[in-house]
């Protein structure tokens, strides 16, 4: 195969035209993506311009603006979005002054099309994530992003699932067809610091010669931004957060702590921190329907290993079938589910109201 | 939908192209048929399992291709393709020039699509004939059973498959997978509107193919009636899937924002496979070599009953 990826860094100040200057980190707030979920995929157009020019206003290299299931996740089994999601998009970019715009995809729900789109509408980065043993579906797609001349990321989600050497072989295979910069992604909150390091490290090992490393945290067992240092410390130079936790699950890394103890350890990540927080509780905060709680529901994720974006759909088949939400993303986490299956959480309820009506009648 | 009248003992003869995992569960599936008879299996590599396996079944076998097949004195009347998608487009020609007909278990999409308790005996005349995907054959006939009650602007599936039962073929056009299944909810499932997702999951040990089905209905629409075709629909399919289940009762939930101004009707499905030569996990290729089975024999009843009366 041809190595594609002997390329410089894409973003480190190597670049004349690179409007941040030399950057120790790269960061992206994904609070129009991640915190979909928890806006119930909800957002208005005025919002996502007002978020756009606050975060870029601070300094923030890169927002990323998609449905919170990526590129066509508006649908009947992840929530349908108020607004198209290309729409939004489009406003993004046309906001942001210095930042670029982001966008998800999936492979299997999302398809090349969309993609086209995406970039048609002023999106520069292309993130394309898959479940991190099944690197391989997204072949295809990072061959077109680098074709169209996007910038490429991938995810590897759940990665708390699965070993270093496991996730290090993946990331190779996205690497090889065009990936710029992986990211080890904690979609469940599942992970402890050592872990985290143990699993960036050995990205690092396998790609870091050729691409970025990056990571992705949630805070289900409030980890978000101990994890994220770690991270970074080991290798990551990119770094994904969410002003004000505004995510799935009890919500992301919360960028403008993170902003904070990046200035304290003398790492540049180019964004103000004042300014950022003053973004957190003049514009982020109006735009959230709650904050992001760590509560029983965010804490069994964590602990159980669930997928986070399951919060909002395990709770919505918890009311309507009078069972424990808990229990739903217990068994979720038993049944080995993985992103992308939310239907299975109706499945689950319903057998625990059966299991309950038996136990009743017993 | 299948036609039960006498065929006289008459069996058409059939080649199976592609002797991989799915070629090898048709070859079990046909050895059992009344019409069909399995007579070549053919391949492009000396050392496969499914050539020696289906030579060890009294198969005449080729590893040096369709090329090798084509050239024979005596042609197949069925060939079953379970190569590529790439491969069936470069060769449908072929076929066809042979006088063969195909039967297609790649997404090439060359040839009608046929989903067997839909529309099984629609294009028993075709010269070529597609069997979507394994989502489709899953999925489809509820779409239908709901769409044949009520009218459907908008119905999804998504199926959840193990990484272990999901070929580098489905891996490397994923996008094959939505865009096609996507089209069959729409033209065979008869809803206005489809969308198709697929997740692989790589629990272990693996997890049997599943299967959600949602359908926009109309706010006031018939639940009994729809869960009435829904059960009868699953009976059809259990007529060559022994182990397509729902799951649960149809769900319905009552038109709101969420839904979009409709009511949402939700069906899940379990399919677990026959065992022949795949393991029973693997629901996803059994669906979609019972169903390559029943649209042979549909075609081969047709042919024989129109000879029997010339």
């Amino acid at each position: 195969m041809t190595d594609i990826n002997t390329l410089p860094r894409t973003w480190s100040g190597s670049h004349g035209d690179e409007p941040f200057g030399t950057l120790d980190l790269r960061l992206t707030d994904t609070c129009l993506r991640d915190g979909s979920h928890h806006k119930r995929h909800q957002f208005t157009a005025t919002e996502v311009h007002d978020i756009v020019e606050a975060l870029d206003n601070s300094g923030v290299p890169v927002i990323e603006v998609t449905h919170g299931d990526g590129l066509g996740g508006s649908s009947f089994n992840y929530g349908f979005s108020r607004t198209p999601e290309q729409e939004l998009i489009k406003i993004a970019a046309e906001t942001a002054k210095r930042a670029k715009i982001a966008f998800l995809m999936l492979p299997g729900l999302g398809t090349k099309d969309d993609i086209r789109a995406a970039q048609d509408n002023g999106g520069q980065i292309c993130r394309i994530a898959t479940h991190c043993t099944e690197a391989d579906v997204s072949i295809q797609h990072f061959g077109l992003a680098r074709e169209l001349g996007l910038e490429t990321v991938g995810f590897l989600m759940m990665s708390h699932t699965q070993s270093p050497e496991v996730l290090a072989k993946q990331a190779r295979i996205m690497v090889d067809a065009g990936c710029q910069c992986v990211y080890v992604v904690d979609s469940a909150g599942a992970l402890i610091m050592e872990q985290t390091a143990d699993r960036v490290s050995a990205v690092v090992a396998e790609i870091g010669h050729q691409a970025d490393v990056g990571f992705h945290g949630h805070e289900n067992l409030g980890l978000g931004v101990a994890n994220t240092v770690i991270a970074a410390r080991a290798g990551a130079t990119q770094i994904d957060g969410s002003v004000r936790r505004f995510g799935a699950g009890a919500g992301n890394t919360p960028l403008e702590a993170f902003v904070g103890v990046a200035d304290k350890l003398g790492w540049t990540t180019g964004v103000d921190f004042l300014k950022i927080v003053d973004a957190s509780e003049d514009v982020i905060k109006p735009a959230m329907p709650e904050e992001c709680q760590l509560d029983r529901m965010t804490l069994m994720m964590g602990y159980a290993g669930v997928y986070s974006s399951f919060l909002k759909h395990a709770g919505n088949a918890a009311d309507r079938y009078g069972v424990s939400g808990a229990q739903i993303l217990l068994e979720a986490g038993r049944r080995k589910l993985i992103g992308g299956q939310e239907d299975q959480l109706i499945d689950i309820a319903l057998m625990l109201k059966a299991r309950d009506a038996e136990s009743v009648s017993v | 939908m299948v036609s039960t009248s006498s065929t006289s003992g008459r069996k058409l003869t059939a080649a199976i192209v592609g002797p991989g995992n799915i070629g090898t569960d048709l070859l079990f599936k046909l050895l059992r048929s009344d019409v069909v008879e399995p007579r070549w299996m053919i391949g492009v590599d000396a050392a496969s399992e499914g050539l020696r396996i289906a030579s060890d079944k009294g198969l005449e076998v080729s590893h040096e291709g369709v090329d090798w097949l084509l050239k024979q004195d005596e042609l197949p009347d069925l060939l079953f393709e379970a190569t590529s998608a790439y491969v069936h487009r470069a060769y449908a020609p072929r076929y066809a020039e042979a006088g063969i007909r195909a039967i297609d278990l790649t997404p090439a999409a060359v040839g009608p699509a046929v989903i067997p308790p839909v529309n099984g005996l629609e294009h028993v005349g075709a010269m070529n004939v597609n069997m979507i995907t394994c989502g489709g054959q899953a999925t489809i006939p509820m779409v239908n059973a709901v769409s044949r009650v009520t009218p459907v602007p908008y119905a999804e599936i998504v199926a959840s498959v193990s990484s272990v039962s999901a070929g580098p073929g489905t891996r490397a056009n994923i996008d094959e997978f939505t865009s096609t299944t996507s089209a069959g909810v729409v033209s065979i499932g008869g809803a206005e509107r489809g969308k198709a997702i697929i997740i692989l999951n790589p629990a272990e040990p693996p997890m049997i193919m599943r299967d959600t089905i949602f359908c926009a209905v109309d706010a006031d629409a018939d639940e009994d009636a729809i869960a009435e075709s829904v059960h009868r629909m699953e009976k059809a399919v259990q007529q060559y899937v022994p182990g397509y289940r729902l799951l649960q009762e149809p769900q319905f939930d009552p038109a709101s924002e969420a839904t979009q101004g409709r009511k949402k009707v939700s069906i899940f499905v379990e399919v677990e496979g026959a065992g022949d030569f795949l393991p029973p996990y693997s629901g996803n290729l059994d669906i979609m070599t019972a169903a390559a089975a029943q649209v042979g024999e549909n075609i081969a009843r047709h042919l024989i009953e129109n000879a029997g009366s010339n």
